[in-house]
């Protein structure tokens, strides 16, 4: 990681030189703001939900600064149930690929973990969004994830959007509720539209989680459910 | 030449000397389309900015006062003339601070239609552009009897710094016209399932889509600055022969130009005369420029009416006897899609039986080529429709870009172009250089031999040679490629015919030649004339050694 850190400084370092350098027509260094998601969840047993996916990156076409966010927060209780914070370097592998590494911190309400992590991403054949990781915690637990999506264009602004994710660990680590095997899995469904070019989406949809296995018998001793179904109603943003 | 038009150019000359003084102030405007307004940059107080005119052989003295709070810098787009004249930050002189004077000193040595811009950052999508007409020293091969300038912009809502940001985020974001559930479907109906899921996936593999023609939608067409409600208007007495120097100043649009009920007979391309040539329509690449002369007889206004390549948007004005007369405005033709001849693949190999002659001819009748396979389908093609039109060798053998007049007239090819005179004595190129014209459509990177500008070594050329360039275009855009300082001789296997010009278009899945006699000793550059495909990168840094001067390393 350290390494990676330096990389990305001796290159922006080196770019802001050839910068002056070159002619004014170039531009080396672009950022993006993204949030995929900003949503409300109502879930099938009454609960009450806030979620979100955002994402900062900030670098050249070889290499990006990211800063990535996900949470979910409990209403009913007043508690973060998830809170993923993850600071990455990302460079292009292939055409449509990138390489990500760097360090994810969990800071729910509860236990905390730290991992570092390394990740492809990009676009598959036949337009599927791909994001799949490998996660060593501060423990030595091995963890993966793998998240698929695919924008079905209804009209050229109404979009659907499934998506799947599936979660597994390569051991148990029970103080974060995660039990070895498949222990879980997300799909969604997405209906959005296009209302300020594709800064201002919003959406209505369904979202699904289930736990398996030992993350499942987890779930059910801190009295939560194995699965639950959830209406969801949000805004993607882009700026 | 019309008594008006003589005054105004008298108003325009300080003086009719040989040493013509002009001043450029570059400024903060508003533009309003009609559309919407919007904050850019003019000059003179205006977006489009003045008509320059010159006279060949006349030393004129530019100053141009930056009135902007961050650099500029000002191109002449197309002259030929020392090269720390040419206006290209890093390359002819640092640029124009914010409160500075730069005078530009140089001599006129060639004449006809051209045009200027800044070439810092994205000023000139922002509005900074302008028109130069160069009166010729002797009398021209084509007679008229007035003329109007017809500049053709894209005016977006978005600035270029946002479009450029959002384009990197997104290459798509500005693609409204990608295929939908729906156009599944008919398609389905069209040409049945197999086929159309065949297509999909064909393009799916490639992870490309058959619409990407136009980066940047979402436009304002403008003629003169002024939009299609706006309606620019130029005046004729019917009978007269007008002359229309055509321009496209715009960042990224190609425009297909007709003015329906009239022929056009293209006289000059890029300011060079060629030997006359109607035709009923012609597509402009950006930065080009052609001039016509159209004779409009009936007492009635004719609409000039330019759809843009991937008709996601049209600029409009019209040629009327008086004014406020108006000409009708024809609709939009359906949106063209690439074919996978676009993508080079027209030798692929692909499977032959897939359709049947009955689909091909269906196609062929709707006037575009809907079908994403034909490009493939050499067998069926030569019974359709299609292979009556005369082939464009310019585009691809199947292309889904391969123009159509809209009255099945005559379109303009680049294959019609002669040179009026031979501006140089034939000679064989010295060397062949090979630029692949490359890039990477999802992450929106664009290069040449799949470097960019800001990774490469400069292209090194030796005063006195004859180079052929070998334009290979391996993405799926067409690019407009721009050589600064040395004219461009477009090799349309015409030998010394071959028509001078200073924007080469090269569609996509196609190779283009031209030959430059390297006579500008200096640091030039040469970039793709599309704003953000030259901002990522698709640009090279030209070096002509030796020379008079010395050159400059």
């Amino acid at each position: 990681m350290k390494r990676l850190m330096t990389a990305l400084l001796l290159s922006a370092s080196a770019s802001a030189g050839a910068e002056e350098m070159r002619h004014s027509m170039h531009h080396g260094f672009f950022y993006g703001l993204q949030a995929d998601a900003l949503e409300y969840r109502y879930g099938d047993s009454g609960e009450e939900l806030g979620y979100w996916s955002t994402e900062a990156w900030w670098g050249t076409d070889e290499l990006k600064a990211l800063w990535l966010s996900e949470a979910e927060y409990d209403f009913d209780h007043d508690s973060w149930e998830t809170l993923d914070n993850r600071l990455a370097l990302q460079t292009p592998v292939s055409d449509f690929l990138d390489l990500r590494g760097g360090l994810r911190f969990d800071t729910p309400d509860g236990e905390n973990r730290h991992y570092v992590f390394v990740g492809l991403s990009g676009l598959l054949p036949y337009w599927l969004e791909m994001d799949s990781n490998l996660y060593l915690s501060e423990h030595g637990d091995l963890s993966l994830d793998l998240a698929l999506e695919y924008e079905l264009l209804l009209t050229n602004r109404l979009h659907l959007t499934p998506e799947l994710e599936f979660d597994a660990a390569l051991s148990d680590d029970e103080a974060v509720g995660v039990g070895r095997g498949l222990r879980g899995m997300e799909a969604g469904l997405r209906l959005s539209y296009d209302l300020l070019d594709r800064a201002v989406v919003p959406y209505l949809g369904v979202h699904y989680e289930r736990a398996f296995g030992r993350s499942a018998d987890f779930a059910v001793q801190d009295g939560e459910d194995r699965d639950g179904w959830f209406a969801i109603a949000g805004v993607r943003l882009m700026f | 030449m019309s008594s008006s038009a003589l005054l105004s150019a008298l108003a325009l000359l300080p003086a009719l000397s040989w040493a013509g003084e002009y001043r450029l102030t570059v400024d903060e405007v508003t533009i309003d389309t009609g559309d919407f307004r919007k904050q850019g940059i003019g000059y003179n107080g205006a977006s489009p900015g003045p008509v320059l005119r010159f006279r060949e052989g006349e030393d004129v003295t530019i100053h141009v006062t930056n009135n902007l709070d961050e650099p500029t810098s000002v191109h002449w787009h197309g002259l030929i003339l020392p090269y720390q004249m040419d206006g290209v930050p890093g390359l002819s002189y640092p640029g124009i601070a914010p409160g500075e004077t730069f005078t530009y000193r140089f001599p006129i040595t060639q004449s006809g239609t051209y045009w200027f811009h800044s070439h810092s950052g994205f000023q000139e999508p922002d509005g900074a552009y302008g028109a130069i007409i160069i009166e010729p020293n002797g009398r021209e091969p084509f007679r008229y009897d007035r003329e109007y300038v017809v500049q053709l912009t894209d005016k977006h809502p978005h600035s270029g710094d946002r479009i450029m940001r959002n384009l990197k985020t997104s290459a798509d974001y500005y693609n409204r016209q990608q295929q939908t559930v729906g156009d599944f479907w008919r398609d389905t109906r069209e040409q049945g399932l197999a086929a159309t899921l065949k297509d999909r996936l064909m393009w799916g593999d490639m992870r490309m889509m058959s619409s990407d023609i136009e980066d940047v939608q979402g436009f304002t067409g403008l003629i003169n600055g002024k939009g299609p409600e706006q309606n620019w208007t130029g005046l004729f007495k019917p009978g007269e022969r007008v002359r229309l120097r055509l321009i496209n100043s715009s960042a990224m649009t190609y425009f297909d130009v007709r003015l329906p009920g009239l022929k056009m007979t293209v006289v000059q391309a890029d300011g060079n005369n060629v030997q006359p040539v109607t035709v009923d329509e012609l597509r402009i690449g950006v930065a080009e420029t052609y001039d016509v002369i159209v004779q409009p007889k009936e007492d009635r206004a004719y609409t000039v009416f330019a759809e843009s390549m991937g008709r996601s948007g049209f600029a409009r004005g019209t040629l009327a006897p008086r004014e406020g007369m108006l000409g009708e405005i024809p609709e939009l033709r359906p949106a063209p899609l690439l074919t996978m001849a676009d993508m080079g693949m027209a030798h692929a190999g692909m499977d032959h039986g897939s359709m049947s002659h009955g689909d091909m001819a269906d196609m062929d009748d709707s006037g575009i080529n809907h079908d994403d396979m034909a490009g493939m389908d050499h067998g069926s093609m030569s019974q359709g429709r299609a292979a009556e039109l005369p082939a464009d060798p310019f585009y691809a053998e199947g292309s889904g870009l391969v123009p159509q007049a809209y009255n099945d007239g005559r379109f303009l090819s680049y294959a019609d172009l002669r040179a009026q005179k031979p501006l140089y004595e034939e000679r064989k190129p010295t060397r062949e250089i090979e630029l692949r014209l490359t890039g990477n459509m999802e992450r929106y990177t664009w290069s040449i031999n799949g470097i960019k500008e800001s990774d490469a070594e400069p292209i090194r050329l030796q005063y006195g040679e004859r180079v052929r360039f070998k334009f290979v275009n391996e993405t799926m855009m067409t690019h407009p490629m721009h050589l600064h300082g040395m004219w461009s001789i477009l090799d349309v296997g015409a030998g010394q015919w071959n028509p001078v010009k200073h924007v080469i278009s090269v569609a996509p899945g196609t190779t283009v030649y031209m030959e430059t006699e390297v006579d500008a000793p200096g640091k030039w550059a040469f970039h793709c004339h599309l704003s953000y495909h030259a901002a990522a990168g698709m640009f090279r840094t030209v070096i002509v050694e030796g020379g008079p001067e010395g050159g400059d390393s």
